[in-house]
């Protein structure tokens, strides 16, 4: 009531403040419902972290201790020593650059052949690149899985790589961005003698470059999350990605000692986090891209 | 700045230019044209194939030809790996829909899928609309809400494994804290699917919050304000004039988490393994078990092919009867 008292002084006279006073007062409560859902969201990365830098004895003492009592990386070096956490690092950012990248060149060059060249079949091609959408990675494991045996893929980088590389997606969304390009530019590229892998480069690319970006991260985050794909394909641990050591590490070392398996949890988000908070404008347009265009 | 416009053949690639195509003298003018529109196609043929070629391609070979192959697998008795396989027909279905568990595994995906598809739904809505307001913070807010969706969902696993661990998990602390005992979490049921089914909302809440609030960006305040000015109360504003509007986007959630949630994989591998005794194992989940634990390809196939149809059918229901009710603004 006070909050009310102390607001009307300064108030227009006109019918306005009613509804402004109205959708003032619940401001205090709105603050509060929003302070408690942030700490619910945001309280198990922080556990996780904190956690992973406590000592064995600090994490199995009750009541609780909430803050480590001095940072100690023993986790880190104990996870390092059960399985080769460097080369998983090494593994899963060689793999996720590799993965996007070939992924936003195919679904670059799929979209553009599917906006800017006529070619009979186009609207087959594009059924196909979109009826994808609606067909579960699932379903497709055991099939892929024989074949990529039956290649001597099991083990392989290729292996892990390969099965997952045609972008559906990415083309969908490059192609809706195309579609919106000035036709005229190209056909000025074209009068000047610029063929299609000019056009494609010099023209085109550049004035795509937030859709680059878009569908690159959206592509990053999920090679680096992939799980059950390279846990199938996988099981030397010079070749497994972080998620797959993830469940190594959980094999051996089961639920006796949370300090290693939480500093491994930690190698394995930490890195997609930063990319999250560096680049999270560009990362959520394409995560939720699929909503506006759909 | 004149424009120097290069003859059509000249911009052929030698390599691409078929043999004996030589560039020829000038010729009358219309077949000139003619030929050079042929070309002209020719050459653009010649470009889609290698643009769209490989990525065609890789579709083609890793998603077409398994839908297809696993449809004849489901028809075989075969174990992983194995040499030979013998052709049983329906076998593998009669067998799952006599199956002693099929229920159990069916009712779990379905509480599942309805727990986490509804429970996003209703907590994203909510977290939205508390966000849309210009509240102190809410920047910071949305970010932490969205952050663990971008995680992988093994790690989460493991992470939300600790907390729920009923001697020295956060929870158990602050269960105890309000004078509450822990519930046997990894052990009796239903906590083990409650847990997995909590983790999937944490992780899928800031995603549906953020469609959301982009989808209340384009209800028009004024409508809002509009119905205050009518006496409209918020909750009634909220359920005659905003849910109304927002159906297109609650459409696209409906459909997008069905789908994500009746493939989820990972969490459940991290916390559970399908168990205790099977309470957490989903049509997904099972088929990963009975193709590549117990090795029966074959079965497991049928069970893969029984979830693309219940996908398909539950896609195409909310196509015909969902999709009639929602209110394009």
């Amino acid at each position: 009531m006070t909050a009310l008292t102390s607001q009307s002084p300064a108030a227009p006279p006109d019918a306005a403040p009613a509804v402004r006073r109205r959708r003032g007062r619940p401001q205090v409560g709105s603050h509060l419902t929003m302070l408690l859902a942030t700490v619910v969201l945001g309280a198990p990365l922080v556990w996780m972290a904190l956690a992973s830098l406590k000592t064995s004895e600090e994490l199995y003492r009750r009541p609780l201790q909430w803050l480590p009592g001095q940072v100690s990386f023993d986790n880190y070096a104990q996870a390092a020593a059960t399985v080769p956490l460097g080369q998983l690092l090494a593994n899963s950012v060689g793999l996720t650059v590799a993965g996007a990248g070939l992924k936003v060149l195919l679904g670059l060059c799929c979209a553009y052949a599917l906006v800017f060249l006529d070619f009979p079949g186009k609207k087959v091609v594009f059924g196909i690149v979109i009826a994808t959408l609606m067909i579960p990675p699932q379903i497709t494991i055991i099939p892929n899985y024989t074949l990529v045996a039956s290649l001597g893929w099991l083990n392989t980088y290729q292996g892990i790589l390969v099965p997952g590389l045609a972008s559906a997606f990415g083309t969908f969304l490059f192609r809706q961005h195309f579609l919106t390009l000035p036709r005229s530019i190209l056909e000025a590229a074209e009068l000047d003698g610029a063929g299609h892998w000019r056009k494609l480069w010099r023209f085109v690319v550049p004035m795509s470059a937030p859709t680059l970006a878009a569908v690159a991260l959206v592509s990053v985050v999920a090679e680096w999350n992939d799980y059950l794909w390279p846990f199938l394909v996988v099981d030397d641990p010079a070749k497994m990605t972080l998620p797959v050591g993830l469940t190594l590490l959980q094999n051996i070392d089961g639920m006796t000692s949370w300090g290693v398996l939480l500093a491994a949890t930690v190698v394995v988000t930490l890195p997609i986090l930063l990319v999250f908070l560096v680049l999270q404008r560009r990362l959520v347009a394409g995560l939720t891209a699929g909503a506006v265009t759909g | 700045m004149t424009t120097v416009i290069t003859p059509d053949a000249d911009a052929v690639p030698a390599a691409s230019r078929p043999p004996g195509d030589r560039p020829r003298p000038p010729a009358p003018r219309r077949p000139a044209t003619r030929r050079s529109s042929a070309r002209r196609r020719r050459r653009a043929l010649w470009w889609a194939l290698l643009l769209a070629g490989p990525n065609v391609l890789l579709l083609l070979v890793f998603t077409y030809r398994p839908l297809v192959e696993s449809f004849y697998l489901s028809t075989l008795q075969w174990n992983l790996g194995a040499p030979s396989a013998r052709f049983v027909g329906l076998g593998n279905y009669v067998e799952w829909f006599a199956a002693p568990t099929t229920g159990r595994v069916v009712t779990t995906t379905v509480v599942f899928t309805v727990a986490t598809v509804g429970g996003a739904l209703v907590l994203g809505l909510g977290l939205a609309l508390l966000l849309n307001r210009r509240l102190v913070g809410r920047t910071v807010a949305r970010t932490v809400a969205f952050a663990p969706y971008v995680l992988s969902g093994f790690a989460v696993g493991i992470l939300w494994l600790f907390i729920f661990d009923p001697r020295y998990g956060l929870l158990q602390e602050l269960l105890g804290r309000v004078g509450l005992s822990s519930p046997a979490w990894y052990t009796e049921r239903p906590w083990p699917l409650v847990m997995v089914i909590v983790v999937y909302l944490w992780k899928n809440l800031g995603y549906v919050a953020l469609i959301y609030l982009a989808g209340l960006q384009s209800v028009p305040q004024d409508l809002r304000d509009a119905a205050a000015l009518d006496g409209a109360s918020p909750a009634r504003t909220l359920r005659s004039v905003v849910l109304p509007l927002l159906t297109p986007t609650t459409f696209f959630l409906l459909v997008t988490m069905l789908l994500a949630s009746l493939q989820s994989f990972d969490i459940i591998k991290a916390m559970t393994q399908g168990g205790p005794l099977g309470s957490t194992t989903t049509l997904m989940y099972s088929i990963y078990e009975e193709g590549f634990v117990n090795g029966r390809a074959g079965y497991a196939s049928a069970v893969a092919t029984i979830l693309f149809v219940s996908l398909l059918v539950v896609t195409a229901v909310q196509l015909r009867y969902v999709q009639r009710k929602v209110h394009y603004a």
